[in-house]
């Protein structure tokens, strides 16, 4: 279970920049939930992901991970609970190691890594094996750099990664946005799959609101660094895009033109 | 170009073998533009010189040499880890400490090492004759080990978190990496493996200077550069073979361009031919581009 309680975050605090973005965000998500996050453009969903991770540490506020107080610990040692997958295919893997080396980077996520061999017989079985699953003929590659291969099949590759190790939550951050609409909708049925098979906690930010109702099983809208709608269920199944836009002016009681929110 | 002044050019590229191993894992793998070495290459020698000739054993004199400079390259990280400063100020203000610290450590500008037993010693003849030979074959042992262990390193767990330390920090640390932890502990490994390179060197030569420092970095740069037209990029023991090779055929050069006489070069145009030939291996990739697109809008 992820709990994030009224968190507080300022970014250039006392300078001309100052600039509040998470605004007391509280949020709780259950094991096994899949939520799809929207919000314009600066609401703080970014934001919002990497104090879970630990890219960044609140000014105020806690966080959870099954109940234990995580506020404090760096992204690296969060490792081993938090998996995720970034916007730009280049930043969740390097390209100058190879295929193989990427994996194993991942396979260790969270653990001590000493001075045994990085990539051994098994786990190249292993890494063949899944890699196969996604169809890109990737498993008769593994020895190439991860530079060579398509913003496509490297969102694929760092989706496979976030799921080699166990995780206590899997952050999304419009890990679609920079492909192609065919190859976006490639990864996100291979989201989809490694979610459910893996029984992931999962927490999708995306513009798309179509996107945001087909996947996952609850909604959250963030606005001005705060919730403003939190849907699920039986409410969820029956709204439609045009339902969400309308929900969401009345929740704020403002006009939203359509470049804040692109809609899917 | 005689015998004896080939393997004169080989025993010093051997030493700067190891100096460009060090300068590949600071600049190449961690990225971390690193000047210490014009500091931690004198003081490996300081400390080796005055421990043999205060009568210590030249090997405990090495080992001491190595852990000086893993001080010297963790300051360096720590500087800029710890408190933020800019990795190449942090290397230069620690470059400048090191030239105050290794006058102290020599108590004088030099320390004489002749006559005093060096690790070559034991396999020298008493007269002297073989050790053109003994001292560049030894020194080739030296390397081809460390060049070894490195591979193993960096095929290891461990080596591969440091070597996604420096190509993609952010994703590193979501892997649970500490990028601070392999940044300090490779400008350790960096930098006592150049101070050992400066132990080295002081027993071939006869004793330490506190100006030999001076260009070691612009050197092992060079040598990763002609390592890297050399060879093509590849996995990382073809890598570090390159850095090996590049180390030899910039002594080589060198030599033959004092050598030849119709040049007219002497020993004080090091630094000029030096610095020639490093500019010249940093255009060299772009000339063999350029040539090649030529040729191929001219067919
Ligand atoms: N490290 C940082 N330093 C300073 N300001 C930042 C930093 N990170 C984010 N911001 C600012 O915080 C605000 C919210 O950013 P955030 O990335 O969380 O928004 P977002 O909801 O993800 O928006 P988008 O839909 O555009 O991705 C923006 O105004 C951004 O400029
Ligand atoms: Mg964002």
């Amino acid at each position: 279970m992820i709990r994030a309680d009224n968190l507080f975050k300022t970014f250039n605090r006392g300078t001309p920049l100052e600039n509040p973005v998470l605004r007391g965000l509280s949020l709780t998500l259950e094991n096994g939930q899949f939520v799809t996050v929207i919000g314009s453009n600066g609401a703080g969903k970014s934001t919002f992901l990497n104090a879970i991770s630990g890219d960044i540490t609140p000014d105020s506020g806690r966080l959870f991970i099954d109940g234990a107080d995580v506020t404090r610990l760096n992204a690296w040692q969060r490792a081993g609970s938090v998996a995720r997958v970034f916007q730009d295919p280049l930043a969740g893997t390097c390209e100058g190691l190879t295929i193989e080396e990427n994996l194993a980077l991942a396979l260790q996520r969270g653990q001590r890594r000493g001075l045994g061999r990085a990539v051994r017989p098994s786990d190249r079985a292993l890494f063949r094996d899944r890699l196969a699953t996604l169809k890109l003929g990737l498993e008769n590659r593994l020895g190439d750099r991860m530079g060579l291969l398509s913003g496509g099949q490297r969102q694929a590759v760092s989706l496979l990664m976030a799921s080699l190790q166990p995780s206590k939550v899997l952050l999304l951050d419009e890990h679609t946005a920079a492909l192609d609409p065919k190859t976006a909708s490639f990864v996100m049925a291979l989201t989809d799959t490694i979610v459910r098979e893996n029984g992931l906690t999962a927490l999708m930010v995306t513009h798309s609101m179509r996107q945001a109702l087909d996947h996952g099983d609850r909604t959250v809208m963030l606005h001005q660094g705060r919730v403003v709608l939190d849907v699920a269920g039986e409410e969820r199944a029956r709204l439609d895009v045009p339902d969400l836009l309308h929900l969401f002016e009345r929740t704020r009681g403002e006009q939203l033109d359509d470049d804040a929110l692109l809609l899917g | 170009m005689t015998l004896i002044a080939f393997m004169g050019a080989m025993e010093i590229g051997l030493i700067f073998a190891l100096v460009a191993l060090g300068v590949l894992i600071s600049f190449r793998i961690l990225n971390f533009p690193d000047l210490t070495a014009d500091g931690s290459f004198p003081l490996g020698g300081a400390v080796a010189a005055t421990l043999i000739a205060g009568g210590h054993d030249p090997w405990l004199a090495c080992a001491v040499a190595a852990a000086a400079g893993a001080c010297a390259g963790w300051l360096t990280a720590w500087l800029h880890v710890r408190l933020g400063i800019l990795q190449l100020l942090a290397s230069i203000l620690v470059m400048i400490a090191l030239y105050s610290i290794n006058l102290r450590i020599m108590g004088a500008p030099n320390v004489p090492l002749i006559g005093s037993p060096t690790v070559f010693a034991p396999l020298i003849d008493a007269d002297g004759a073989n050790a053109w030979l003994m001292q560049p074959a030894l020194l080739a042992t030296v390397v081809v080990v460390a060049k070894l262990a490195l591979d193993a390193f960096f095929a290891s767990q461990a080596g591969l978190s440091m070597r996604a330390t420096g190509a993609n920090a952010r994703m590193a640390r979501a892997q649970g990496i500490s990028t601070d932890r392999m940044t300090l502990l490779g400008m350790a490994l960096s930098n006592a493996l150049i101070a050992v390179a400066g132990a080295l060197y002081v027993q071939t030569q006869g004793g330490a200077d506190v100006s030999m420092g001076i260009g070691t970095i612009v050197v092992g740069l060079a040598a990763v550069i002609i390592g890297e037209t050399l060879l093509p990029a590849g996995s990382l023991w073809l890598i570090t073979l390159g850095t090996v090779l590049g180390a030899l055929l910039y002594r080589l050069l060198i030599a033959l361009a004092l050598n030849a006489d119709f040049l007219g070069l002497q020993a004080q145009d090091l630094n000029l031919v030096t610095a020639l030939l490093v500019g010249l291996a940093l255009v060299l990739p772009r000339l063999k581009r350029s040539l090649r697109s030529g040729k191929r809008t001219a067919s």
